[in-house]
């Protein structure tokens, strides 16, 4: 029980958070209004979904160096849980979006760029299912991968920044900090985000560990 | 071995100016790569020149990238694709992986400046484009290529030991050469509208950056690609 605490501390952060979220006094402000509350949750799934991303570069290069299969399937794992988050995080945006811009799909270039993000890593997928054969898979899907992670880092943080965007914080908007986020949205979302990367490192530690469990079965 | 005992007696530029002049030899003799892609882009000019009655300039602009992207898809992935199995071993042999990603890079980009300055040329006559800022257009287009040439040449490494061709090789780009594309018709809007050249240094900045990411990441990887 004692190694499994950190899931214990994101179960319990995402629910004071969801609960929190939806209670706790907001900013009142024209246009966005209430639906501010979706900052706990739009925003978490992205920093879920790059702390997997992360994750998976980790265990690509560390399985190039060690040829080790259980670091391959690290990598395919947690790139699988963060496609959950990153289609998550496109649809708590699109929600967001068709409220506040009018429209579900804005043409915002963080709308574009971030699908664009997430069809990197349906390339990644795909081209692992090309391969058959198991070691070469894992060595030609780790060599993609690490391509493929400076490019979405492009993506997501640099190629917005270059463009009008109706996110915060681009294009000459203000940043959420400059005057949304104030001291009781803090409180709730910065538990919020932890929780969700939490949350997000579980479900891709039980996608590895059936995984192993399955090539275990197939190996006896 | 002997292959450490050429790599020793040959060291790195060596072998990437043999490499090289390899494939300026071998694109001498068949001419095909080049005349290939030519015919492919002038015929592709053609088609749109018909298809479209009336464009305005942002229109062409983007339609011109468009061109340039399949048709350096086509010129770049040959560069592994097209390699047979049997030459492909009788390089591992006798040079070293960063050697021959370096030098397949550089003859790439070789390539792909040639095409594309031959193409813009074309294009400019057909469509009738004249970009107001013609020596940043030139300068954009000479980076464009640049940035094909080292994704491409990457990724059809990828992709050929993938051992799936063609179809492969547009999923695996596609969404690494966004990035690129969208940076370049930015750039080139802004050399069309002939824009002060201190506006578009960002773009330029990001370019070579990219670049510089790319490339540096291919000559780290491509050894264990090229490692059976």
């Amino acid at each position: 029980m004692y190694k499994n605490w950190w899931k214990v501390l994101g179960a319990i952060l995402v629910i004071y958070s969801t609960v929190a979220g939806f209670l706790m006094k907001t900013p009142e402000l024209p246009i966005i209004r209430e639906s501010i509350r979706n900052l706990y949750f739009h925003v978490p799934m992205w920093f879920s979904m790059i702390v997997l991303f992360s994750i998976s570069v980790f265990y690509s290069i560390k399985s190039l160096r060690s040829n080790d299969p259980a670091d391959d399937i690290k990598a395919v794992e947690s790139v699988n849980a963060g496609v959950i988050f990153g289609l998550l995080g496109i649809v708590t945006g699109a929600i967001w979006a068709k409220f506040t811009w009018g429209q579900a799909w804005s043409f915002d270039v963080k709308q574009n760029f971030a699908a664009i993000a997430i069809l990197l890593y349906f390339a990644y997928l795909v081209l692992r299912n090309a391969i058959d054969e198991e070691q070469k898979r894992a060595k030609i899907s780790a060599i993609y991968n690490i391509f493929a992670f400076p490019i979405m880092v492009v993506l997501l943080f640099v190629l917005p920044r270059l463009s009008d965007s109706l996110h915060p914080g681009n294009g000459g908007n203000p940043g959420f900090n400059a005057y949304d986020l104030d001291k009781h949205m803090r409180m709730v979302f910065y538990p919020a985000c932890l929780g969700w990367i939490l949350i997000g490192c579980w479900i891709y530690n039980i996608l590895y560990r059936l995984r192993d469990l399955e090539r275990n079965k197939l190996s006896k | 071995m002997i292959n450490n005992y050429l790599c020793d007696r040959m060291n790195l530029a060596e072998q990437i100016k043999h490499l090289i002049k390899k494939e300026l030899l071998l694109e001498w003799r068949s001419k095909y790569a080049l005349n290939g892609v030519l015919l492919y882009v002038v015929s592709t000019v053609f088609v749109c020149f018909l298809s479209f009655v009336s464009t305005d300039k942002v229109t062409l602009n983007a339609l011109f990238w468009i061109i340039m992207l399949f048709a350096s898809i086509n010129a770049v992935s040959k560069s592994f694709l097209q390699e047979s199995r049997g030459r492909q071993v009788y390089i591992y042999t006798i040079a070293s992986p960063l050697a021959l990603i370096i030098s397949k890079t550089i003859y790439n980009s070789m390539l792909m400046m040639v095409l594309t300055v031959i193409a813009l040329g074309f294009y400019i006559m057909v469509f009738d484009f004249g970009p107001q800022d013609l020596g940043l257009y030139l300068l954009a287009a000479l980076l464009g290529s640049l940035s094909f040439s080292t994704i491409f040449t990457m990724v059809s490494a990828i992709a050929s030991k993938a051992g799936n061709g063609g179809m492969l090789m547009a999923i695996l780009s596609f969404p690494i050469i966004i990035p690129v594309l969208v940076v370049l018709i930015k750039l080139t809007k802004n050399a069309m509208d002939g824009l002060d050249r201190s506006v578009s240094l960002d773009e330029i900045g990001l370019l070579l950056i990219i670049n510089a990411l790319v490339m540096s990441v291919s000559v780290l990887l491509f050894p264990y690609l090229w490692r059976d």
